[in-house]
Parts: structure tokens; C-alpha cells; sequence
């Protein structure tokens, strides 16, 4: 399938999203999505270690003994996280700290490891980086939607920026606490799912099985 | 990434040549791989730690300076903060000590290590070991007595450890704030810690009724002792509340500040 390098970049965001369509790091985004600013610096984050692991991976594709493929690639992935979490908390030091466990589980983010195993194994540096760099887009636009619900309703709050007054703070709004707790983000991620297949049909899967109708004679 | 150099065709390029799958280049790989990524991240990590120490210092002094009640945000923090002192306390006297220099203790190390440290019995706050000193900061006044003493404490909650200061006025038994630093508890429940109204609770309460005993709490309903020793509980947060209630309790008491703040009450520091 001949792709452009547009379309590589473009796709992952609606067409072809990571967390909507192929249904992959969610547990980060049920985690970090409580907040829009840690949402914003998580997908920043993923964004760029999948598209620099990607791309080194790929540039090491054609070395990169079967056998061992995913344990290097998985010691890539790990030395890029390190780094970011090391420049997080060297330059961010705030939001390192809210973080930093989330950070560290970048490495197990389906999302890296999909697009290493997937496309940069088999695809050129370039390349491999755009799509990285989309699908990083892809999972950070996601989770900006889910944030953005979850703060508001949940905190009365965008970006730590108080829009409706919580009672708590003497104001009229009562918080959803739920919407703070990570199994939030399933109700919202699934509504959004959902959303995205009502306005694009072809993402529907088609029935693996369909029950047989019997006729009574 | 290990680029290969091209002028030395004869060796490498017949290596890049072999099969991937081939024994000899999968242990290549794996070494040199291991190697080349050990090293960049110990270079990031050396190259950024003292950045990172600056800003985990600042993070704390900007704590005290907030649980002292004196923090303006965008002054300097350094200089803000060079209005405290700072002391080594041992707690079994309640004496200050100068077997460490306070600018060079470490107070989570001392708390691991057997020489400085107990093991707890009878650990209320779920700490495991508690070190027997503690470094503590005095805030003085104009006349040169102690204004408030900023003491450090920490404590289980529900999932894990809070991190915090209290300051007590110089009488030794009113409270002045209490603020955590690091924690991990359940945003918009246990994570209410930190709202400045919840927090703002226990400005004025008081440690110890008139004969010594230790009354504060934090609880659902008053206690007997009265309002003057009760913070109420977060609600949803059963378990942060219990948590805050066990490590102030314990650190106020006998086994943690006690002696000090009797000191401090009899005018001995």
C-alpha cells in the first residue's frame, strides 16, 4: 500500500486512531487524562519517543536479528523514555513530578512498541518517523478530547484555569468525582468511539460471526 | 545510533552483510545495542542532575517558605528562604546536635540507614523506620526569639506516602499550617490535601490541652477535648483522613517532636 508521507502524518488522527480505532494505550490514557496540562505533556511526551524510536528502529531494521526484535526494540524505547523523564524533571520540574509514574509507563504504551513492530521494521527512517510523529498526534488528540471532558466536569477547571466555581471553593458548580477516577475515561473514550464510527461507518468492524436466524415451520 | 564508518569496508562491511539471524551478529547486537544506549542515558542522566537537584532544593524551600505563610510567588526563593535557620534535631532529647551539618544531611537517607535510624514497632503512620534525627528550620522575629519552627513529617495515607511540613507557633502547641509535598492520593478525594481551604483547617488548632496530653485530630465529628483540637476529615478520603490523623499524631508525639516542643515551650531553644 503506497502511502504518502501526508497521509502518514494525517491518518492516525481520525482514519486510523491509535486509541480510537486500533485500541491501544489506554491504560495510559485512563491514567493521566485527569488533568489537561498532564494530558497536553503526556502527549508531547509519547509523541516523541514513538517517533524517534520508530525511527531509529527503522534505521537498525534491516540488523536487527528476529530473534531479539522486540527486546531491542524495547531497550530503545527505554533509553528514550529515560530521557525524557530526565529532561522533565531538569526543565518541568512540576509536572515531572505528577508524572513521572506515567512517564515510565510510556514504555509499555501499546501505541511505541505497535509502530516499532509494525511500520518501522519494515519501513524507511523518514517514514517511520512521520508516523510516529502522527500516531503520537493521533493518541495526544485523544487524549486532549478525554481531558478536556474530565477536567472540566470533573474540576470545574481547563488547564488549572477555574471556568465553573466548585463547591468546594464556595462557588455552584458540584464536581462529577467520578470523572477524576481513571475508569472515567472509559465512559468518555467509549462515547468517542462511538462518535467516531457514527461519522465515519468504515471504521465499524464487520461481525467476526453473525447468529443464524431460525424459522419455525 | 552506531553509524558505521565507510572507509573501513573490509571487516564491518562483511558483517553488516551477514544474516541478522546469524549467532555472532545477534550477540553483537545485543552488546553493542546495551552499550550505546547505557551510555546515552547515563549521559543525559549525569549531564541534568544538577539541574534537577536545583529544582528539587527550590521545590522544597518554596514548600517551607508556603508552610511558614511568608511565600510570595516570583521573589527569589533563595533569598526568601535565607531568613530560616536550619538545625539537626535529635528527637530522644529534643536538643538540637551538631554531630551533622545541616546543609549536608540527608534526611531520607538517614531514615534507611541503622546508624541514624529505629525500626517501629508500633508504626501508626506506616513509616517502617524513622529516623531518630530530623532536620528541622526555625524562623525567627524582629528581636531575634523563635517567630515558628517548620518540622517535617510524613505518613502513610491510602496509596502511599504524604510527604509534608507543619509549622507551630513559638508556644509549641498552636499549629500555624500544615502542607503536603509529595503524595500520591486520589485526585479530588484524598488528593484534597492540598486545597488551600481544607488545608487553611488547621491554622490556629492546637497540639496539647493543659496537662500535656496530645488532643489533635483529624475526625468526622469533634472530639470530646473540643473544637480547638479538630480538623475535620476530607470527605470520600476515609482512609487519606485516617492516614493525616496517624502521622500527625505520631509525629507531634512522644516519639517524634514531643521533647522538642516541650523544650520549645520552656523556652530552651
Amino acid at each position: 500500500m503506497a502511502q504518502t508521507r501526508r497521509t502518514l502524518l494525517i491518518d492516525p488522527l481520525v482514519d486510523n486512531n491509535p486509541i480510537t480505532l486500533q485500541v491501544l494505550g489506554i491504560c495510559s490514557a485512563l491514567a493521566v487524562t485527569s488533568s489537561l496540562k498532564v494530558s497536553m505533556v503526556m502527549a508531547i511526551a509519547v509523541t516523541l519517543v514513538t517517533a524517534f524510536s520508530s525511527m531509529f528502529i527503522s534505521v537498525l531494521r534491516n540488523q536487527i536479528p528476529g530473534s531479539i526484535r522486540i527486546i531491542v526494540q524495547m531497550v530503545i524505547i527505554a533509553s528514550l523514555v529515560i530521557v525524557v523523564d530526565q529532561v522533565l524533571k531538569a526543565y518541568a520540574y512540576d509536572i515531572s513530578k505528577t508524572l513521572s509514574v506515567f512517564v515510565g509507563l510510556i514504555i509499555t504504551n501499546c501505541i511505541v512498541m505497535g509502530r516499532a513492530e509494525a511500520f518501522a521494521m519494515k519501513n524507511p527512517p523518514i517514514e517511520s518517523f512521520i508516523d510516529g510523529v502522527g500516531n503520537g498526534l493521533g493518541y495526544g488528540l485523544i487524549l486532549m478530547l478525554v481531558g478536556t471532558v474530565r477536567e472540566l466536569f470533573g474540576a470545574g477547571s481547563l488547564f488549572g484555569v477555574t471556568i465553573l466555581q466548585t463547591v468546594n471553593n464556595g462557588g455552584w458548580y458540584v464536581p462529577n468525582g467520578l470523572l477524576l477516577l481513571p475508569p472515567s475515561a472509559f465512559f468518555v473514550i467509549g462515547l468517542l468511539i462511538w462518535g467516531f464510527r457514527t461519522w465515519k461507518p468504515a471504521q465499524v468492524e464487520k461481525r467476526e460471526f453473525r447468529i443464524q436466524t431460525v424459522e419455525a415451520h | 545510533m552506531p553509524d558505521q564508518p565507510e572507509t573501513r569496508k573490509g571487516v564491518i562491511r562483511r558483517f553488516l552483510d551477514m544474516s541478522p539471524d546469524s549467532a555472532p551478529k545477534t550477540v553483537f547486537v545485543a552488546v553493542a545495542l546495551c552499550l550505546v544506549a547505557s551510555m546515552i542515558v547515563s549521559a543525559t542522566a549525569v549531564a541534568l542532575r544538577p539541574l534537577q537537584e536545583v529544582n528539587a532544593l527550590k521545590d522544597k524551600q518554596v514548600n517551607i517558605l508556603q508552610v511558614a505563610g511568608i511565600y510570595q510567588p516570583g521573589e527569589d526563593v533563595a533569598d526568601a528562604f535565607a531568613a530560616f535557620e536550619a538545625h539537626v534535631l535529635d528527637l530522644d532529647t529534643g536538643q538540637f546536635t551538631d554531630k551533622f551539618d545541616p546543609a549536608e544531611f540527608d534526611d531520607r537517607a538517614a531514615a534507611d540507614d541503622p546508624q541514624t535510624s529505629v525500626e517501629l514497632e508500633d508504626d501508626p503512620a506506616g513509616i517502617g523506620r524513622q529516623a531518630r534525627y530530623v532536620t528541622i528550620y526555625l524562623l525567627r522575629n524582629d528581636s531575634g526569639g523563635v517567630d515558628k519552627v517548620i518540622l517535617p513529617l510524613h505518613g502513610y495515607g491510602l496509596w502511599s506516602t504524604l510527604y509534608g511540613y507543619i509549622a507551630v507557633e513559638n508556644d509549641g502547641n498552636t499549629i500555624y499550617g500544615l502542607q503536603f509535598y509529595d503524595h500520591a492520593e486520589t485526585p479530588g478525594l484524598g488528593a484534597e490535601v492540598d486545597n488551600p481551604r481544607w488545608k487553611a483547617l488547621w491554622s490556629g488548632k492546637k497540639l496539647a490541652d493543659e496537662n500535656g496530653d496530645l488532643q489533635i485530630t483529624v475526625a468526622k465529628t469533634p472530639p470530646p477535648a473540643g473544637r480547638e483540637y479538630y480538623v475535620d476529615a476530607l470527605s470520600g478520603a476515609t482512609l487519606t483522613s485516617r492516614g493525616v490523623d496517624a502521622l500527625v499524631r505520631f509525629w507531634l508525639g512522644e516519639r517524634g517532636y514531643g521533647p522538642f516542643l516541650e523544650n520549645l515551650k520552656a523556652g530552651d531553644i
